[in-house]
């Protein structure tokens, strides 16, 4: 038998025994014979342990890992041991959701901080137990801001959020009934003009931007929410969550609800996943909110314990009245967070975000001396990541292209002429000069 | 378990001027942060100063108030609480994707697409289907996908009068729900009083304005739809497609195929059937297959095979549009992936009658004590509508919680909602005979005890971590973060 079949002969002979039948499948007798596999599935052979760590070893040798300088809501930020050691807990990681309080205490205390430290990172009052990732929490954002309208089924959505968001925003407006049209970009900031216009035209639940913007820019939202809340619209953000370390909040900038991506809070890149979408607002919008949420209360004696609350906004309870069809969410990735962030304390995600300027900042300028390179943006603050133009004829493609046979990842290609580059605390005074001499060479 | 140290949060553990990090001091030639102040937040965020040990141990210890099928027995129907291989959770570490940024070419990520396309050709040859997406990253995502796509291939025929999706009562939550957020209206189907589909009530119901019928098969109370033929012939008569709910696909492996029965569209939960863990709440991962002729409808992004071999990645002309950033939660089909090739097909071929031969025996075991409403056999799961003698007041929530004081986990309850007292259990194929065997006896003391001395049973749990959390007042005063304390 397999390692994870504890089953014995006997054991498969008594247990039909008390079953009344006689072989397994007695058991299958109300599935037409016309529907019954006919033969094993087309599958390799089992393999053992060994053999598949070889197959796996071999796997590895395909993927080759690359200096980071590529962001585009992705950031190769550190990821402590301590937190990897802790989401790996079998205790945690082999629980499901915790429906039974008296014996989930830990799944639910670790959302509780999770929730507390977000609701910390973006000033609101609210946070849910997770969202997929980053873009997924921004489209249910703007179904939240259509369900608290009632009536309205416009929303905006800034030329500057990053395009994958934008892309599942459209699917899910798409799907819902929901029309989402793009403010227009002017110099890399949302176009105040054109948003006020689109405003003034009525009927938008909601307006979403973003901070950093797809190209990096910090942009200045002051009078933002007040424009928005004039029109009875409420204001969305999208921000990357490490950079809410120290970029003025969500709350601060008079959001109503924050959403986006934590992967940069020190989750491994994986190609892509799992990480996690947050999803925060303000109390007002509690009961539309989607997902779990986990609340604070006490038990028969008089003991602090943590429950899943708020339940009846739930597909479970509402069916298709719920605020969301999300059920399994990324459970362990905001134990990484809260893990995450008890060792970072506010004073090493600051450093985090000052390292991660400074690279980014002798590199654009280590760049721009080489003649080759030119910033798109000159004037906008940024923080991490930023825009370079090639100067002919240098362009993207050789740039990138020359960088990768350095074994950098030397950014996100934006278009013939324009690439994203990225720097965390993860990139060396080294890997810069590498770099560079890698473009001046060009 | 822990009830007495570290009871406190985080927050609370904190002291000024610990800390818990260690960051590179780099000499960059831009010495320091210069934004204007506008931009920058007022305050630091409250967040805790801790030193590294106390970090540990504060999560050790709180995972020590914690159950998880490592811990022991979780039969939460529904949820195919297996055991999740250790050997799949390496494997992520070993196949070199912790670093990869999905931004880079597609030629230094190949490894990665391997293992995604392979998992896709897998998922495909298990279901029946002639083509997979992983990109779904939950149960709930995936059904959102797969009604996406037949929306999308409804559009493409230029029919666009198709607003309806049925279901049946005794469906998940996640069904209706994820119909209404793709933009349809939900028709519900009665059940017979064995559970299956009321077939006469479904074809009453099946017009050209529906789109899909979601089924589970077997479904919510374990049984198998034994007309699936005739539904799956009726729907397609009437232009509609035929949607698979995975999450009980488990009992169907190595027995028959949701693409033979005829279902069009599926999705698959890799943290059910193919032993991901469940991680508390997730991550999970929700495949979704598709017939021939559904293909071009999968959403963005694909992994497409090149000409030489290799595998690339590339939007469709007619996906319906994109669920999430990049692939779904990729390292997610590295553990399903080890589990397929560790099980191979005899392994494979072995889960779901092993499985229901746990549901069957547990079953059996008990449903002298126990009200089963429906005639066996079961499949991996069955529904108990509470205990026969319903003379002592004793209901299926006490039972769940007299549970947890013998050490295992309490069934689902309270659904499926067609039963007024449902206990819904899953084995599971990973449980030895002598688990069920002391599983059997606990629930059976607790039917003899809810006779001899029901409010006992009643006021339980008695030796966890809490007992009885007021959950009403949790509702009404919501305390959701540390500041509200």
């Amino acid at each position: 038998m397999h390692p994870y079949l504890p089953h014995t002969e006997a054991d498969i002979a008594a247990m039909l025994h008390s079953c009344g039948a006689e072989t397994l499948d007695d058991l299958y007798a109300d599935v037409p014979p016309s529907l019954r596999l006919k033969e094993p599935y087309r599958l390799p052979d089992a393999m053992s342990e060994p053999e598949l760590e070889r197959f796996f070893a071999c796997i590895a040798h395909q993927n080759h890992e690359r200096i980071i300088f590529a962001g585009g809501g992705f950031y190769h930020h550190y990821t402590p041991a301590a937190v990897t050691a802790m989401t790996s807990r079998s205790e945690f990681l082999t629980a499901y959701t915790p429906y039974q309080p008296e014996i989930s205490q830990g799944t639910l205390q670790y959302i509780f901080e999770y929730q507390s430290m977000m609701c910390s990172l973006t000033g609101l009052d609210v946070s849910n137990a997770s969202m997929y990732d980053g873009a997924s929490a921004t489209a249910e954002a703007m179904i939240m801001a259509v369900a608290v309208s009632r009536r309205k089924r416009r929303v905006l959505i800034s030329a500057t959020v990053a395009e994958a968001v934008a892309q599942v925003a459209a699917t899910y407006a798409f799907g819902a009934g929901i029309t989402l049209e793009v403010i227009p970009e002017h110099a890399g900031s949302t176009d105040r003009e054109s948003l006020a216009q689109m405003l003034g035209a009525g009927d938008v639940a909601g307006v979403i931007v973003a901070s950093p913007n797809r190209f990096g820019i910090i942009e200045d939202y002051s009078g933002l929410a007040d424009m928005c809340h004039a029109a009875k619209s409420l204001l969305i953000m999208n921000c990357h969550a490490s950079t809410l370390g120290v970029l003025r909040s969500p709350a601060e900038w008079g959001a109503d609800i924050a959403c986006g991506e934590a992967q940069s809070l020190g989750m491994p890149l994986n190609y892509g996943g799992p990480y996690l979408g947050y999803l925060c607002c303000t109390k007002s919008l509690m009961r539309k909110m989607p997902g779990r949420i986990v609340g604070a209360t006490v038990d028969s004696e008089g003991r602090r314990a943590f429950v899943l609350t708020l339940q009846a906004r739930e597909q479970h309870i509402r069916r298709q009245k719920a605020t969301s069809n999300i059920c399994s969410n990324q459970g362990i990735m905001t134990l990484h967070v809260a893990a995450y962030l008890s060792l970072m304390g506010a004073e090493g995600l600051r450093r985090v975000n000052e390292l991660s300027y400074r690279a980014a900042h002798t590199l654009a300028e280590r760049l721009c001396a080489t003649g080759k390179v030119r910033m798109r943006y000159l004037d906008s603050p940024y923080l991490n990541e930023f825009v370079v133009e090639t100067v002919e004829p240098l362009d993207a493609d050789t740039m990138l292209g020359a960088l990768d046979v350095e074994g950098i990842l030397g950014g996100i290609r934006l278009s013939d002429n324009a690439v994203l580059i990225a720097a965390t605390e993860m990139c060396s005074p080294a890997d810069i000069e590498r770099y560079v001499k890698t473009i001046e060479k060009l | 378990m822990n009830k007495r140290l570290y009871s406190n949060l985080i927050f609370e553990l904190s002291q000024r001027g610990r800390r818990g990090y260690s960051l590179p001091d780099y000499n960059y030639a831009c010495t320091s942060m210069n934004l204007p102040g506008s931009l920058l937040r007022a305050e630091a965020p409250e967040l805790p100063e801790v030193d590294e040990p106390t970090v540990v141990r504060h999560y050790t210890n709180s995972s020590n108030n914690n159950f998880g099928v490592d811990t022991g027995f979780y039969p939460l129907g529904s949820c195919t609480m297996k055991y999740n291989p250790k050997i799949n959770e390496a494997m992520v570490g070993r196949c070199g994707i912790a670093n990869l940024h999905p931004s880079q070419s597609t030629a230094s990520v190949q490894g990665a697409l391997r293992v995604y396309r392979t998992l896709e050709q897998y998922l495909a040859e298990i279901g029946g289907m002639a083509e997979f997406t992983l990109n779904p990253f939950a149960g709930a995502h995936g059904e959102y996908c797969g009604l996406m796509v037949i929306k999308a291939y409804h559009l493409s025929r230029g029919d666009d009068a198709r607003t309806k999706v049925i279901v049946p009562v005794s469906a998940h939550g996640t069904n209706p729900a994820s119909a209404a957020m793709a933009g349809f209206e939900i028709v519900e189907v009665e059940c017979l009083s064995d559970g299956t589909v009321d077939i006469d009530d479904f074809r009453s119901k099946l017009d050209d304005a529906v789109a899909a019928v979601m089924l589970t098969n077997p479904n919510t109370v374990g049984m198998f739809e034994k007309n699936i033929p005739q539904i799956a012939e009726a729907v397609h008569a009437a232009g509609a497609l035929l949607y698979y709910d995975g999450a009980n696909l488990n009992p169907m492996l190595g027995v028959a195929r949701p693409g033979d029965m005829g279902f069009d569209v599926m999705h698959i939960n890799l943290h059910k059937t193919f032993s991901t863990p469940h991680g508390g709440g997730g991550p999970g991962a929700g495949p979704v297959g598709v017939r021939k002729g559904l293909e071009a409808f999968l959403p963005n992004p694909r992994v497409v095979e090149c000409a030489d071999g290799t595998l690339d990645v590339a939007d469709g002309e007619y996906g319906f549009g994109r669920l999430g950033a990049w692939l779904g939660n990729f390292a997610v089909y590295v553990k399903a992936l080890a589990y397929i090739l560790t099980m191979g097909p005899d392994g494979l071929g072995k889960v779901g009658p092993l499985a229901t031969l746990n549901a069957n025996y547990v079953m059996h075991a008990l449903s002298d004590l126990y009200l089963q409403p429906i005639e066996g056999p079961c499949k991996h799961e069955f529904v108990f509508d509470g205990i026969r003698d319903k003379s002592t007041g004793v209901t299926t929530l006490n039972i769940a919680k007299a549970l947890l004081d013998y050490d295992f986990h309490a069934p689902t309850i309270y659904f499926p909602l067609l039963f007024h007292e449902s206990l819904m259990i899953e084995p599971t194929e990973t449980e030895s005979k002598e688990t069920l065997d002391a599983f059997v006896d606990v629930m059976r003391k607790i039917a003899v005890d809810a006779v001899s001395e029901p409010d006992k049973v009643k006021g339980a749990p008695y030796t966890t971590p809490v007992t009885h959390p007021d959950e009403d007042e949790a509702a009404l005063n919501p305390i959701v973060k540390f500041k509200d304390l």
